[in-house]
């Protein structure tokens, strides 16, 4: 089937399709602000755009496994570095939203956030964790920890992503729609792993 | 070829600047006159008011501009986002508009709206607006006195609370069909709160009508309280003798408590309320206690522990 496996070329393409489309949020922020569209409170704004797109992309980077377990697709699988890049992207811009908009390097405030506001506590770690799935996302540190330590590592994603949902639905005051729908995506795609992996065990044990 | 040449006007056949300015208050007060004879009330509803005191109560801080003011608000009402009243509170209407104040009274009394603007002289009051979510505003609202509207129906000794009812229409408040609050959103004071003078019963901003997305066509101030106890498009208003629940109250009982004092002691579980950030300003600044009010509010609250009456 030409959808399960694709050339070379074709799968360039579709990178660089991919690429560019992930900058389609940044381009629209910059754009918006360009032309002071963010509205009465563009910090706030910032903020919440940057991690909305932290999480989707999160949220995107942990389909092609499941979606390879469902439907034999193993091209996707070939774009999941780089979408994780652009979740640690658009964390690192939220981070820095708050580091430098929101707070302007108040260290005292920070820490206190980090120790006292439950959102924080949970958000602050979510994304330290997403930093040496970063750093080690090149071929040759997948060479050097070799593939069993280098997957270790990459279950990271998991307490990352759940980190950055909680981190969310603690944070809105009253309306839970969206954290909501992010929760039952995230648990969708992590259920499929269960599933497959009691499989795997039972088929394993028998 | 001759080079054109602007024609001379003789200074006398020049009319005088008073004069022309004359000329168009004229058109416009015989224009304005002919619409308002022509259309209904509704239309002209939004027409700046005449006569408004400055107030002694106003803070002289910069205001925050009127773009801002209506563009950046939570009315639930319409929509849980910060821009959703704005966009959607224009299917909200404010004539014919009447408010019950009822209850523990010797003279309840429905009245119109229209009354309601003529009952007292109508003052500017520039007040800081401090919202639970840490950000803050400074409105210049239009208003009277609670107090003038409360003694008008005889509140008996019973009346120790005051609760506010907001409209309760989905057909015209989108936002209701989701049942993120307990609808209608009621807010409430005590007694002594709702008497004192801080607390504004308020028609305009900016000099004008409020804006639907503002909480038209009357809703109620407390610059020393979170934004959210400013109860918004009030149709009922019951004095009580037992201290009502409010539509927040209920939503979360650990973060909402019934005085809602701006404190910055006093953190929402969830987040700090050490300090806000004004609306248009980079850098937060650091919250007061009672919102700057403490020498007007403070003797309300003398011997209450506020950690717990939060």
């Amino acid at each position: 089937m030409p959808t399960k496996n694709l050339s070379n070329k074709t799968m360039g393409r579709i990178k660089l399709a991919a690429f560019m489309l992930a900058l389609i949020p940044l381009f629209k922020l910059c754009f918006s602000a360009y032309l002071d569209k963010l509205g009465a409170n563009p910090i706030e704004k910032i903020s919440h755009i940057t991690g909305y797109w932290t999480l989707t992309f999160l949220l995107i980077t942990l389909t092609p496994t499941p979606l390879r377990r469902l439907s034999g697709w193993a091209w996707p699988v070939r774009l999941r570095r780089m979408l994780g890049l652009f979740a640690f992207f658009y964390g690192c811009l939220h981070f820095l939203t708050y580091l430098v908009l929101d707070q302007f390097f108040d260290w005292d405030s920070i820490v206190k956030d980090i120790v006292k506001r439950p959102y924080i506590t949970v958000g602050f770690p979510a994304f330290v964790m997403m930093i040496p799935l970063a750093v080690t996302s090149t071929d040759n540190m997948i060479r050097r920890l070799g593939g069993k330590y280098w997957r270790m590592l990459h279950t990271l994603i998991y307490p990352s992503a759940i980190g950055g949902v909680v981190h969310y639905w603690w944070l809105v005051k009253k309306d839970l729609t969206n954290p909501i729908i992010f929760a039952a995506l995230l648990g969708v795609l992590l259920a499929i792993r269960v599933v497959y992996r009691l499989r795997t065990i039972t088929l394993f044990l028998s | 070829m001759k080079p054109y040449k602007v024609p001379a006007i003789l200074a006398s056949e020049i009319t005088p600047k008073q004069l022309f300015y004359a000329r168009r208050k004229f058109m416009r007060s015989v224009g304005g006159a002919t619409l308002a004879a022509l259309l209904p009330q509704a239309l002209w509803a939004a027409s700046p008011f005449s006569d408004i005191k400055k107030s002694t109560f106003s803070a002289t801080e910069e205001l925050t501009p009127l773009k801002a003011i209506t563009s950046y608000n939570n009315f639930y009402e319409f929509g849980t986002g910060k821009e959703d009243p704005a966009a959607r509170a224009g299917s909200l209407k404010t004539r014919p508009w009447t408010i019950s104040v009822e209850g523990e009274a010797n003279k309840p009394k429905v009245f119109d709206i229209d009354e309601i603007l003529k009952m007292a002289p109508l003052e500017e009051r520039i007040y800081r607006l401090r919202c639970v979510e840490a950000w803050s505003m400074v409105v210049p609202w239009v208003g009277f006195p609670l107090a003038e509207l409360l003694k008008r129906v005889e509140p008996t000794g019973n009346a120790k609370y005051v609760e506010f009812v907001s409209l309760y229409d989905p057909g015209q408040m989108p936002g209701q069909k989701s049942s993120v609050l307990d609808w209608p959103y009621r807010e409430g004071l005590r007694m002594d709160e709702a008497m004192h003078p801080l607390t504004l019963l308020t028609l305009g901003l900016y000099g004008e009508v409020l804006p639907n997305q503002n909480g038209a066509p009357v809703r109620v101030v407390m610059p020393w309280k979170y934004g959210f106890k400013s109860a918004k498009s009030i149709v009922a208003i019951r004095l009580m003798e037992k201290q009502p629940t409010t539509s927040w109250m209920k939503a979360g009982p650990n973060e909402y408590g019934f005085y809602a004092n701006v404190n910055p002691e006093v953190d929402h579980p969830r987040w700090s309320q050490a300090k806000e950030r004004r609306i248009g300003e980079f850098l937060k600044r650091k919250t007061l206690m009672f919102n700057g009010y403490a020498e007007e509010v403070a003797s309300l609250y003398a011997g209450m522990d506020l950690q717990r009456y939060f």
